[in-house]
């Protein structure tokens, strides 16, 4: 099918990006500037939404603005891919937006209008990164996300906070000026050109296996938003930003733009076809299933809510990256779907999270004995994630790991249906005793009787939790688009 | 065409710095020099708006007789790679005009006077086409540029201007054996087309490709002939700091492009990968050495060094990214550091204090100010979508598929590069607020904006839409790729 060429790929990233301009503008005058991002949400949705039907049906919007460089344009394209990754991220930002202007005026927040800016940037920087079409389209965006999202690592300006911003920082650039610079330039240098190709831009280049290993290792490695482990120490020390931030940027828009990279490396740059001949598939599959595993154990050992979140998110993210390189066509489904499944669920957590720090100020697990009957809302949505982060039906993540599960059977993989059976028990281990604690376990009742839910932190988040459980049941979006992707 | 458009370009500056002696009063002063330096810009638009870049001949060519018995003519003509070098020294030297607006309150006149003689002399090495003629050039901006530094420099100026002169003058005596060389070797001439032209023996290329070697690393630098360059930083007054980084440094590796590729191709393709070490070399010491900087200015300076190593690893690549992007790593690093420079000069106005440690939580006193650091230190580091990105992504494409393992070692250095130069940036505008002298800071103002901002506008067109650049030097560089490799022998 042709591509549609329309102006709506570019469209969608300046929303967001005039959204933060206007908010910039509208320093002064708070609550027009909290209007702003939901409205912009929603429109950025639409947006996105009247794309699906073409992408759906097997096709992708274009837009090429002009050549860069022999082989290299500013170019942006919607296809099954980006569109998995656009919708997850402006369906949430709606969602969201509205958490944050409860969760930053509840806790009376410094600096809201530098975050909201930011936020919206953000999210622009997502989209962008979605929507592009070749490699230096996506390292600009990505590269513009790590910036956009550094104010929000460091919101709170105390030591712990620029200790943390610095760790992000560190490990995010570092990682793309070496590794994914050498990569990128490497790539070009072998292809002539840096755009995606559904087969693999390196599919038909004449170049030493031993030199495309190094490659590939490169933009895994380089692309350290995927977390995949020791390029994951990122993500626990982004923690100290605001709960929204860590529930939009840490769980969906920054670390889905590291898997989504990963992804587009694997499927249009090198190919399926060329991994597996590599045998890097198997490698990497290894690679991943450790850090699963690992981070896992990590999350068991943290007594901290919030970190105990992220490390579950670098174990998940890693699932993404394991359905994509066993390079079966079901696992990859799997995989891709997992983007969404994920995203669903884990920003429910972290929502949940934010609700208790903002009703209660506890951060710690041990602390929150009995806050679930103060919290029913809250908890019940926690619950609720939990479920679908150890997948169990019918919530979001019972059908990406089924796919997962299915698809290391049919590639003959034993060993991972262990290590995804292994983690979905460590799942429910260090998931299910949060609500335990929650509801059963006595808490001191003084300290909890000034808790309640606040309705615009309590409300987004069932509204999150309720998608969880939807696209459980309705999965057909998802599946489609990600049978786009393999096909 | 029949005006005499680089006459004009060279003239002008010169022609206005005998206007300046007549004038009285600083104000006066200040306003010509900039009304001239305009001029010129606006001399240089015409010139690329009629530049064809479909040929690499030269262009806007002008000959008349100046010694005719030794063969020396007054011989001024651009090809693609030089007309971006004769746009870029007039833009800076706007900027300088600007930059010294409030710095300098001494000796107006001398130094606006200094100023238009040097970027007279510049553009006259970009112009030139007899290789005498490129000499005098050559060797006379050393005057200015030692008065620049020795007169309006800090503490240790007489110090630096002398260690200046002294390292690139010895550099320039080989270069001047070089040059006699050259001219009995290649047929009694100094007309550089009929030089390059004429084929040198393999013997004879290499011990010139050694004796422009010496005179041109000097200049780039090129470690280990590099430490003149910190301290001249240092010492000169921000507009010296701006020439040197955004022309100076230019003109070593323009001299290679002009000469020591075109003219002894053998040689330089022998010593290719000598060149490339020492590239990789400078790119990282540079680096290291950046990294446990203090003071503003020697961080700029010395990460000047590790970029001019990325400008000189893409030239020996000798293949036609490495050269399309070390020429526009020279374009691109005289508009970042040149503005760097300048930064580090507006603060230093305000602050009277480079160290880094003194500073801190700049953005919350001078947002506007700290935006454009911002913008110019991920310039420097070649953030993708600003200017040295495309630069740098073309220089390591061409250096991997020259060498490996060097272009792997350049990796190093532009890792370092973010390092240092995040590092920088973060001490200085973020975190708490530190010196209680920092509080009464001013933003930048109208001036300090309209220098500022034109080379903003450079960074981010050339990392978006780097074509106009790229077509300029296009035909030119493949041409010195035929020259090099042999005609039929592709890149």
């Amino acid at each position: 099918m042709d591509p549609a060429i329309s102006i709506r790929p570019l469209l969608a990233i300046a929303v967001p990006g005039l959204a933060a301009l206007a908010i910039l503008f509208l320093n002064r005058r708070e609550r027009l500037r909290d209007l702003v991002s939901p409205l912009a949400a929603v429109i950025l949705f639409a947006i996105v939404a009247s794309m699906a039907p073409t992408v759906l049906a097997g096709g992708s919007v274009e837009l090429r603005l002009f050549e860069i460089l022999p082989g290299i344009a500013l170019a942006f394209r919607a296809d099954a891919l980006g569109m998995v990754f656009a919708t997850v991220s402006s369906l949430l930002w709606i969602l969201a937006a509205i958490y944050s202007i409860g969760y930053m005026r509840h806790l009376n927040e410094h600096a809201q209008t530098r975050f909201f800016a930011c936020f919206a940037a953000s999210i622009a920087a997502a989209v962008g990164g979605a929507f592009s079409a070749n490699l230096f389209t996506l390292v600009i965006f990505y590269e513009a996300l790590s910036l956009v999202t550094y104010p929000l690592v460091y919101h709170h300006e105390d030591d712990e906070a620029w200790r943390g911003a610095r760790r992000y920082l560190v490990y995010l650039m570092g990682a793309s000026k070496s590794a994914l610079l050498a990569a990128i330039a490497l790539t070009y240098q072998l292809a002539g050109s840096l755009d995606f190709v559904a087969g693999g831009l390196l599919a038909k280049a004449e170049a030493a296996p031993m030199l495309l290993t190094v490659v590939y290792f490169c933009y895994l490695f380089g692309f350290a938003k995927a977390a995949v482990m020791p390029m994951h120490a990122w993500l626990p020390a982004a923690m100290v930003a605001p709960t929204p931030v860590s529930a939009l940027l840490h769980a969906v828009a920054v670390v889905k733009m590291g898997v989504f990279c990963v992804l587009r490396v694997v499927f249009d740059v090198f190919g399926v076809g060329l991994v597996a001949k590599l045998g890097l598939g198997i490698a990497t599959a290894y690679l991943v299933s450790f850090t699963i595993l690992m981070a896992s154990v990590y999350a068991l050992t943290r007594d901290d809510l919030k970190a105990r979140l992220a490390y579950s998110t670098v174990s998940q993210l890693s699932y993404i990256v394991l359905g994509a390189v066993l390079l079966s066509p079901v696992a990859m489904v799997g995989g891709i779907v997992h983007i969404a499944a994920h995203a669903f669920s884990k920003i429910t957590l972290f929502f949940c999270a934010g609700s208790i720090f903002c009703a209660s100020g506890k951060r710690n697990i041990s602390d929150m004995a009995g806050i679930g009957r103060r919290l029913p809302w809250t908890m019940g949505a926690f619950f609720v994630a939990s479920l679908s982060m150890i997948g169990i039906p019918p919530t979001a993540g019972f059908v990406s790991k089924w796919y997962l599960v299915q698809g290391s059977a049919d590639a003959g993989q034993m060993a991972f249906l262990l290590v995804l059976l292994v983690s979905s028990v460590l799942n429910a281990a260090y998931f299910l005793p949060v609500s335990y604690t929650a509801f059963f376990e006595a808490g001191t009742q003084e300290s909890l009787s000034k808790v309640r839910e606040i309705p615009l932190v309590a409300a987004p988040l069932v509204a999150t939790a309720i998608l969880s459980v939807l696209m459980g049941i309705f999965p057909g979006y998802f599946l489609t688009l990600a049978d786009g992707v393999v096909r | 065409m029949g005006l005499p458009l680089l006459s004009l370009i060279v003239f002008t500056p010169a022609v206005g710095a005998a206007l300046l002696l007549l004038l009285r009063g600083d104000g006066a002063v200040r306003w010509t020099a900039l009304g001239v330096t305009i001029l010129d810009l606006a001399l240089c638009i015409a010139m690329l708006a009629g530049f064809d870049t479909t040929t690499h001949a030269m262009q806007f060519v002008e000959r008349h007789r100046w010694v005719p018995a030794l063969g020396i003519t007054f011989s001024l003509g651009v090809d693609g790679i030089s007309a971006l070098f004769v746009f870029l020294t007039a833009l800076l030297g706007t900027v300088c005009v600007l930059a010294s607006w409030a710095a300098i309150d001494r000796r107006v006149k001398a130094f606006m006077v200094s100023l238009l003689v040097m970027q007279a002399l510049m553009l006259g090495v970009f112009c030139a086409l007899d290789l005498f003629l490129f000499y005098v050039c050559w060797e006379a901006m050393l005057i200015p540029m030692y008065l620049i530094i020795g007169v309006w420099g800090g503490e240790g100026r007489v110090y630096a201007a002398f260690k200046f002169f002294l390292y690139t003058l010895a550099g320039s005596l080989v270069f001047l054996v070089g040059v006699i060389a050259l001219y009995f070797q290649g047929g009694e001439t100094f007309d550089i087309i009929a030089l390059t032209a004429h084929n040198l023996p393999f013997a004879v290329q290499s011990w010139l490709f050694f004796a422009f070697l010496i005179a041109f690393a000097v200049k780039v630098p090129m470690v280990p002939v590099h430490t003149w360059l910190p301290d001249a930083h240092v010492q000169a007054p921000t507009a010296g700091s701006i020439i040197l980084a955004g022309v100076l440094l230019k003109m070593g590796a323009y001299g290679f492009l002009r000469f020591s590729l075109p003219m002894l191709p053998e040689a330089s393709l022998y010593y290719s990968t000598l060149m490339l070490a020492l590239s990789a070399l400078a790119i990282v010491y540079g680096g290291l050495l950046a990294l446990a900087q203090d003071d503003l200015k020697k961080l700029v300076a010395y990460s000047s060094i590790s970029h001019m190593g990325f400008v000189t690893l893409g030239i020996f690549a000798l293949n036609l990214r490495g050269l399309q992007g070390g020429i526009l790593q020279m374009f691109n690093h005289g508009v970042t550091t040149g503005a760097l420079f300048l930064l580090v000069g507006l603060i230093y106005e305000r602050t009277h204090t480079r160290s880094i440690a003194d500073y801190g939580g700049l953005m919350k006193l001078a947002p506007v100010y700290t935006s454009f650091l911002a913008l110019f230190t991920l310039s420097s580091m070649a953030l993708p979508g600003t200017n040295s990105f495309v630069g740098e992504l073309l220089v390591l494409s061409g250096g991997f598929a020259a060498n490996l393992a060097l272009g792997a070692v350049a990796v190093l250095g532009a890792l370092l590069s973010a390092a240092y130069l995040l590092g920088m940036y973060g001490r200085v505008s973020l975190g708490p607020v530190s010196a209680a002298g920092l509080s009464k800071i001013r933003d930048v103002n109208a001036r300090e904006m309209a220098a500022i901002v034109p080379l903003a506008i450079f960074v981010l067109w050339v990392g978006l839409y780097p074509k106009p650049f790229l077509s300029i030097i296009d035909a030119s560089v493949r041409h010195l790729l035929v020259q090099v490799h042999g005609a039929g022998s592709g890149p």
